[in-house]
């Protein structure tokens, strides 16, 4: 029951962070679509860099994370925290303030404003738009069903699945509806300072509950069945360089890339881009090391999996703090708002917009569109998350992340290489269609575990409990790599946009040659 | 400092995650309690954020900023 209290607790704070605290806030037209998709461009440092870090952070991070370390040991935390600290910032560095200049120069708001801009394109546009919002739909749903079983395990059951998702569900349509991205960013940096402040007290009080991390490891290395957890020795090296591909996805996710067009003052990536690994260490590392000790507990059955660290707290903190924890908990699972807020900026940008909405029923009609889609897009979410089967990290690694990751070649070409074209745009595009689809459909139609296809004396694919291996690799190495071998022939192959075109996107390299 | 030495130094990162030296070992365990291995990771994290921090004083794309 008191942990239900101080759910509820957090939430009211949620929406009043959301919808009023910061609607006085100076910077931009506040009542344009500038103004509420992307808080006219004037978000500040601190919270700039701690929205960032959550938005990118969702229900995998704490709740995913803490379920795999369960079952698989510390070899989670080299998986996607040690590869995301150093190819997240990278790409914020490299890409993320192009992405800036690129909205702050010419006025874009989407990714996709970008490519038809970039590379002269209409319906190819239409075409990324459509692939983004398909892939970025389940990554919402895990945030609604992050919520729903997080709510049912911190209420001990008072609060049913169905009930949680649906009240999370309608909170964040709330703070999203009404505040637009200055609530939606403030909200997220307000979240992100408690779930940080979440990992040091959850280690601290789940460590001296269980007797001291030191005697929980030695009773896990003297047990057959545990040892290895404490090693990376079931997880082959091949797989493991394979999540270092993941990552990528961060550039190529609609809410991050659109999220870089916020920042006031491109400086304030300096910041974030050096903050970016201590707060995933900050994280990661309790979220992944709790996660393996809880081996050692009695109160968290064999079977358990996302539930993992709910179970901890239960156990070993007080009611009142595990209500607090609990709290924090919820911060980290409720990340599904900036997704929502993208997905609602691309279609009335990329669609409504593009396709002469705006200029026949005007900005204010578009925003009207805008908060509709929200509404909209958030029933269809939860009434998924009803039925979604699969546990959070396997659904968001498998499609979201897979398939942004190998988008990523899209975003790099369109910033960083004159030589791009919309064919080769095309062609990667229709080939992360190609494989996401395939992907799915294997794991549907193939019974894991297996060698499906061997060549030679390699495995070439095989089914898994976990998903599909190739050649002992997550499909996202293929996918990505494939997926810019093509961008780089096909546009070899074809003609480049118009050099004034180019000439505004490379002006350094224009006035060289002059 | 040298564009190429950044990259080296950035790839050469990037090759010290995938770290087989600490793969079948959960010992020594560093603080008395945690696994070399993520120790390890733990550690590269650290570094990671250093580089970045090297990489923004000499590397920042100011030719792209506008105050």
């Amino acid at each position: 029951m008191t942990g239900t209290i101080f759910v509820a607790i957090y939430l009211a704070a949620v929406i009043y962070v959301g919808i009023f605290a910061f609607r006085g806030a100076r910077g931009g037209d506040a009542s344009g679509a500038e103004g509420f998709f992307l808080a006219g461009r004037s978000l500040g440092g601190f919270v700039f860099l701690f929205s960032l870090f959550g938005t990118h952070m969702t229900a995998f991070a704490i709740l995913g994370s803490s379920g795999h370390a369960f079952h698989n040991g510390i070899v989670t935390y080299g998986l996607m925290a040690s590869s995301s600290a150093l190819v997240v910032p990278l790409l914020l560095l490299f890409l993320g303030t192009r992405l800036w200049w690129v909205g702050h120069e010419f006025g874009h708001m989407t990714p996709v404003q970008i490519f038809r801009d970039r590379w002269e394109c209409g319906h190819i546009g239409t075409l990324i738009f459509v692939v983004q919002a398909v892939l970025l739909l389940p990554y919402i749903i895990i945030g609604v069903i992050g919520g729903g079983k997080a709510m049912q395990a911190i209420s001990g059951g008072l609060v049913p699945y169905w009930l949680g998702g649906a009240v999370v569900a309608a909170v964040v349509m709330s703070y999203v509806f009404f505040g637009g991205m200055r609530g939606t960013a403030w909200v997220n940096a307000f979240q992100t300072v408690l779930f940080l402040s979440f990992g040091a007290v959850a280690v601290a009080v789940i460590g001296s509950g269980m007797g001291g991390f030191s005697a929980v490891v030695e009773r896990l290395l003297a047990s057959p069945a545990t040892a290895p957890l404490l090693t990376r020795e079931r997880v082959s090296p091949l797989y493991f360089f394979s999540y270092t591909f993941m990552p990528l996805s961060a550039i190529a996710f609609p809410h991050i890339s659109i999220f870089c067009l916020t920042a006031k003052k491109m400086s304030q990536f300096k910041r974030t881009v050096i903050l970016y690994p201590i707060c995933i260490l900050a994280v990661w590392l309790p979220c992944v090391f709790l996660g393996v000790l809880a081996n050692g507990s009695s109160a968290v059955p064999k079977t358990a999996r996302d539930e993992v660290l709910l179970l901890l707290l239960g156990q070993y903190a007080p009611e009142w703090l595990a209500g607090m924890l609990g709290a924090g908990i919820m911060a980290a699972v409720m990340a599904s708002d900036s997704q929502i807020l993208a997905l609602s900026t691309m279609f009335t940008e990329d669609v409504f917009a593009y396709y002469g909405h705006k200029e026949r029923f005007g900005e204010r009609v578009q925003v009207m569109v805008g908060r509709g889609f929200v509404i909209a897009l958030t029933a269809v979410a939860y009434l998924i998350a009803l039925q979604a089967p699969g546990n959070i990290f396997e659904l968001a690694s498998q499609y979201a992340f897979s398939g942004f990751a190998a988008l990523s070649p899209l975003v790099v070409a369109a910033l960083c290489w004159r030589g791009s074209t919309k064919w080769g745009a095309l062609a990667s595009t229709l080939w992360v269609i190609a494989a996401v689809a395939a992907v799915a459909v294997f794991q549907a139609m193939v019974t894991a575990p297996g060698v499906w296809w061997r060549a030679g004396e390699w495995d070439a694919i095989t089914r898994t409990p976990a998903g599909t291996l190739v050649f002992g690799m997550l499909p996202v190495v293929p996918m990505t790599l494939i997926s810019g071998a093509l961008m780089i022939v096909v546009s070899a192959l074809t003609p480049r946009p118009s050099p004034a075109t180019v000439a505004r996107y490379f002006p350094a390299v224009a006035a060289t040659r002059q | 400092m040298n564009r190429w030495l950044l990259v080296l130094l950035v790839v050469t990162l990037y090759a010290l995650h995938q770290d087989f030296w600490f793969w079948r070992s959960a010992h020594p365990l560093v603080f008395g309690f945690l696994p070399v291995g993520l120790a390890y990771h733990a550690g590269f994290t650290l570094a990671a954020a250093a580089l970045m921090a090297l990489l923004v004083r000499v590397a920042w794309p100011s030719h792209l900023e506008r105050e």
